[in-house]
């Protein structure tokens, strides 16, 4: 990848910066200026009756964090690999704190505005919802996600009824 | 002093000082609007603040201020030094009252007459600029002789008041100047110093209104400085911040309390204690600067009653009591619109019109009452009016009609229940939408803000005497004491003010848990208590617990009581209760988050949620039982024991007439003569079967109902104990067999409510002749009872046990009929009746039947359901002999029995 010739090549009006993750082998970006930090989601508990997407809450340093299994949320198999060590992006919301649990942080890319392209329409609706666009990169596709909607449980299960 | 006085002194202290400073510059820019628009509308505020709070001299004075600036403002007159300066003098006088008011708390003496006439005079534009007004005639020479002074004394502003020479010291903050007060002083009594001519005479005049004046200045400046440096007004975001801040404090030193917990001795653990407890003391310090007496919530209700009195034309009359009960802040603005809706409604709906007032022989004005005070870490505020009460055929016809009830159920709901109903979404009685209230979005948005705020709200209305609202909400939300507990291996907090006490139950001692169908109750003294266990209501999978050895935590909530089981039960923390993320704020069993100790995230129970997951409805039976509890709710919905035995029909029995569910084993049973005797408790219990004797199977473990009666047992053998369930009975009379008092319909289906006075004869034989022996009045002739009660069921019920103990009874179900038989002549030995009743109540039957010529002397007795409180409130311990809860079979006949032998015995 031209990242590092990317990055010197646009200026920052046209450009915009996104961190990687994997979700079940698919790559997403999250735009850096949304992300709050990373961290690893450690001793989660579990919140009974919660909707199946919010995998339960935990402190990170005296905030309490509500952490959203992104699996779960885009409707993709659990995790099978019980070692895995998850990810956890940590978005402000409002007041209030959440945790994105993904499989494992890429890197940082510098993309042009320009190059993205919206979702072709055959995917998902779901996936349509919450997505803000698609990078084609060398060989990848890179779905760019909405991390508001994303978050936003409520609405989801509005879309599926 | 009075509170609203205080800050109403504290506030136009400020607004007096912004005032003077604003003047001083609109008088260096007479065209600035802004600034006239600005003091305009500061002494527009003192002087609506002191008609508000009656204060006349202050509020003539401001007003002829005002009325001055209007004129600026309006164009109508360009200000000049002169009356520049007079508006300056009247603050100066306004100040002088308020020093007064703060040391005396009342308003000097006197009037401010002249001043006010001048600034008249000079809103009409008859105060020329200076110069000019010399040929007037010269009342006040003061102010015509030292305006220069004054304009350059005022536009000097600050400087002028830094320094006074009189008292040869600086000023203070707010301090006024002695030749300022002197010159207020002067102008207040112009005609005094008409001789100003007379320099000498003027010179000592001065000397010695400097010498009064000294003596006040004295007095009003400390009172100044002292209600400056008693309160301070910060910003109430900085209060939230340091309240966070102090949460976390709270949080970093339970963390770390146990960390030293577990390492053991340190010799950090001495500086820790002292951390500990200065957090403590800071957190108890910040906790006070949230807490607001509830009296501030209040302070607009009187104009509000007064006005709302105006739009409906009434006469009301608003108590308050307990103004000074504070809460936090925070509780305080969240149940501040849901009162002020209460108060308008009580205004609009409870009262009634004044005509129907009088027609009523009630006095013309109508009262609401507000009382707050503290209980056990929460705060009640009642809100009480005497009008009609509420209209139970309305809101029941209102409910069916909008769906929020059948008309079965509507059918039988007690009228209490239908009173609730109101809570209900989209029902509002009012035939009329008035300009107060009445748009249909009110008592379901006050009961939601109240639950929201973890509190409960709750109405009691009589027909014709008043509804009463109680709310009951905790007293802050940010720190509370919680119960920790585990449930299929999670931890929870249970907030500790809705936790009466822990049992730790076992299968042979003294709390034992019973197993009805899928139901479990704990028996706890003599009361059986609904249980359900936390991981049923978290839908989490539980652990494989035996009954034997589960702990459980007995709540109230509202007046319902109810034991969660938990697996374990840990200490009793300090939390600090954080909002749930929104994902999370639907769950209704939650109210919160916090971070424990050792900085695991757990949730916090809501008591309200599981009371509802409880599912025992909104009555609590089992309180009725309890003597601590006030049990005004439950009056008339009775929880019954279904079974089966017999016959198919599902069989039914008052739950509180039962002793005790037991299973004995059939093989320990004995047939002796006839009849089946089991070994229970050191003595012989006989068995009875519903649908007469039949051998028991073998081997074979049989549930049995214990019903006990002066110290002797019966077991009823039944097949099978079905559920528990809290309906309202309506039992049809027309009893096949002897042994059923009717049907009702239990759970949808048609069932046999048991006489269970049948088969204690049944059992024994001498059961009510032994009783009657007991009391010795088998020789007498038979004793005639008049029973009144609304409640076909419990006239049902009642009715026969008296029959059975040897009165003779006569049953009504209103106080009207009751009035017939008086009119016949008919005459009875004791009157019981019941209390609530629709039209006439047990109380007003009772008042009336004091005053009767034929049955005044009659012992009346009434049943009740309701706490000694409430019984006393509505004078029903003055009206009758005795009070006897309901359903409590043994005490009414003990209790008739003593009454007619005391009775007997004064007569």
């Amino acid at each position: 990848m031209s990242t590092a010739d990317d990055k010197q090549l646009h200026i920052d009006e046209d450009t915009n910066e996104y961190v990687t993750v994997e979700i079940a082998d698919q790559l997403f970006g999250i735009e850096v200026t949304s992300i709050h930090d990373v961290f690893q989601p450690l001793s989660l508990t579990r919140v009974p009756m919660a909707s199946p997407e919010v995998r339960g809450v935990l402190n990170l340093r005296g905030r309490i964090v509500t952490a959203i299994d992104a699996r779960v949320r885009l409707g993709l198999p659990k995790q099978e690999n019980e070692d895995h060590h998850e990810m956890a992006i940590g978005v402000e919301l409002g007041n209030e704190s959440y945790g994105l649990i993904i499989d494992k942080v890429g890197e940082v890319l510098r993309l042009a505005k320009r190059d993205r392209k919206t979702l072709p329409s055959n995917i998902d609706p779901q996936w349509q919802d919450i997505s803000k666009g698609i990078y084609r990169l060398d060989g990848r596709l890179l779905i760019i996600l909405d991390i508001q909607k994303m978050l936003n449980i409520g609405d989801m299960e509005a879309c599926a009824a | 002093m009075d509170d609203l006085l205080e800050e109403f002194l504290t506030e136009t202290s400020e607004s007096l000082e912004t005032v003077d400073a604003e003047l001083v510059k609109f008088e260096q820019n007479p065209n600035d609007e802004e600034t006239l628009n600005n003091i305009f509308r500061l002494v527009h505020t003192i002087k609506g603040t002191c008609g508000f709070l009656g204060l006349p001299r202050l509020e003539a004075l401001a007003h002829a201020g005002e009325t001055l600036l209007g004129k600026y403002r309006d164009k109508a007159l360009v200000p000049n030094p002169d009356t520049v300066t007079l508006i300056l003098e009247s603050i100066d006088q306004l100040k002088v009252i308020l020093g007064h008011l703060g040391t005396t708390q009342s308003e000097p003496e006197g009037d401010d007459a002249d001043m006010i006439a001048q600034l008249v005079a000079a809103s009409e534009g008859k105060m020329e600029p200076s110069g000019e007004a010399s040929a007037e005639v010269t009342e006040e020479p003061v102010a015509e002789t030292e305006p220069v002074a004054e304009v350059e004394e005022a536009a000097n502003g600050d400087s002028n008041q830094s320094y006074d020479e009189d008292l040869d010291r600086p000023l203070r903050p707010g301090e006024v100047s002695l030749a300022d007060l002197e010159r207020a002083f002067m102008s207040a009594d112009g005609p005094d110093l008409e001789q100003l001519a007379e320099e000498a005479e003027n010179a000592k005049l001065a000397e010695e209104k400097k010498k009064e004046e000294a003596e006040q200045a004295t007095n009003k400046p400390t009172v100044e400085v002292s209600l400056v440096s008693q309160s301070i007004r910060v910003n109430v975001d900085v209060l939230e911040d340091l309240m966070t801040m102090v949460s976390e404090l709270v949080l970093t030193r339970n963390q770390l309390l146990q960390m030293v917990r577990q390492m053991g001795d340190t010799e950090i653990k001495v500086p820790l204690q002292r951390l500990s407890s200065v957090t403590a003391e800071l957190q108890e310090g910040v906790m006070k600067t949230r807490m607001q007496p509830i009296g501030s919530a209040w302070k607009k209700l009187p104009r509000i009653v007064r006005d709302s009195a105006k739009a409906v034309g009434k006469k009301i009359e608003l108590h308050m009591e307990g103004e000074s009960t504070e809460l936090d802040r925070q509780v305080l603005e969240l149940i501040r619109d849901p009162l002020t809706h209460m108060v308008r409604n009580s205004c609009d709906h409870g009262l009634e019109p004044t005509d129907m007032r009088i027609a009523a022989e009630k006095p013309e004005a109508g009262q609401i009452h507000l009382r707050a005070f503290h209980e056990g870490g929460h705060i009640v505020i009642e809100i009480a009016d005497d009008g009609a009460g509420l209209p139970t055929s309305k809101i029941k016809r209102k409910a069916i009609e909008n769906g929020t009830i059948t008309e079965e159920e509507a059918n039988g709901m007690t009228e209490n229940q239908i009173h609730r109903l109101v809570f209900a979404a989209g029902l509002s009685t009012a035939k009329e939408v008035t300009a107060i209230s009445g748009r249909g979005v009110g008592m379901d948005v006050v009961r939601n803000n109240i639950e929201q705020i973890g509190g409960t709200i709750d109405l009691v209305s009589i027909g014709g005497e008043g509804t009463t609202f109680t709310i009951k909400i905790p007293l802050t939300l940010a720190i509370v004491s919680a119960l920790i507990v585990e449930a299929a291996d999670s931890r929870f907090a249970i907030p500790q003010l809705s936790v009466l006490e822990l049992v730790r139950t076992s299968q042979d001692g003294e709390h034992r848990v019973e197993e009805i169908h899928n139901t479990r109750v704990l028996r706890l003294r003599d009361t059986l208590l609904p249980l359900i266990d936390l991981a049923d209501i978290l839908d989490i999978p539980k652990k494989e617990i035996t009954s034997e050895n589960a702990f459980v935590v007995v709540m109230i909530v509202g007046e319902q009581r109810f034991g969660v089981v938990v697996d374990n039960v840990f200490d009793t923390e300090e939390i600090v209760v954080k909002p749930l993320a929104q994902v999370l704020s639907s769950i209704p069993v939650f109210s919160g988050n916090t971070i424990l100790g050792d900085g695991t995230v757990i949730m916090i129970v809501d008591p309200n949620g599981i009371a509802k997951a409880v599912n025992i409805g909104d009555e609590g039976e089992r309180s009725a039982d309890s003597e601590e509890v006030s049990a005004k709710r439950v009056e008339e919905k009775t929880a019954m024991l279904l079974f089966n035995a017999g016959g198919k029909e599902p069989k039914g029995v008052p739950l509180s007439l039962v002793t005790r569910l037991e299973e004995i084993d059939t093989t320990s049973v004995e047939n002796v003569d006839g009849e089946q005797l089991v070994q229970y408790r050191g003595g012989l219990m006989p068995l009875v079967q519903i649908g007469g004797y039949a051998p028991l199977g073998e081997n074979d473990r049989q549930p049995v109902l214990v019903f006990t009666d002066r110290g002797r047992s019966v077991g009823l053998v039944v097949d099978e104990i079905v559920d528990i369930v809290e309906e309202v009975l309506d039992v049809e009379k027309g009893a096949a067999s002897p042994s059923v008092i009717g049907a009702a319909v239990l759970k949808g289906k048609a069932t046999e409510v048991i006489d269970v006075g049948h088969y204690l004869t049944m059992a024994y034989h001498d059961w009510f002749e032994n009783a009657q022996k007991e009391k010795g009045v088998e020789t007498l002739p038979k004793q005639r009872i008049l029973l009144v009660d609304d409640n076909a069921f419990f006239r049902n019920m009642v009715a026969p046990l008296l029959a059975a103990a040897g009165y003779e009874v006569t049953a009504v179900g209103s106080a009207a009929e009751a009035w017939k038989l008086n009119e016949t002549g008919a005459i009875f030995d004791v009157i019981v009746s019941d209390i609530e009743m629709p039209d006439e109540t047990g109380v007003a039957f009772a008042s009336k039947l004091a005053k009767d010529e034929h049955w005044s002397s009659i012992p009346r007795l009434a049943l009740s359901a309701m706490g000694q409180n409430d019984l006393e409130r509505m004078g029903a311990v003055d009206a009758f002999t005795d009070i006897v809860r309901k359903a409590d079979r043994e005490s009414l006949i003990s209790t008739i029995d003593y009454v007619l032998q005391t009775h007997g015995e004064a007569a």
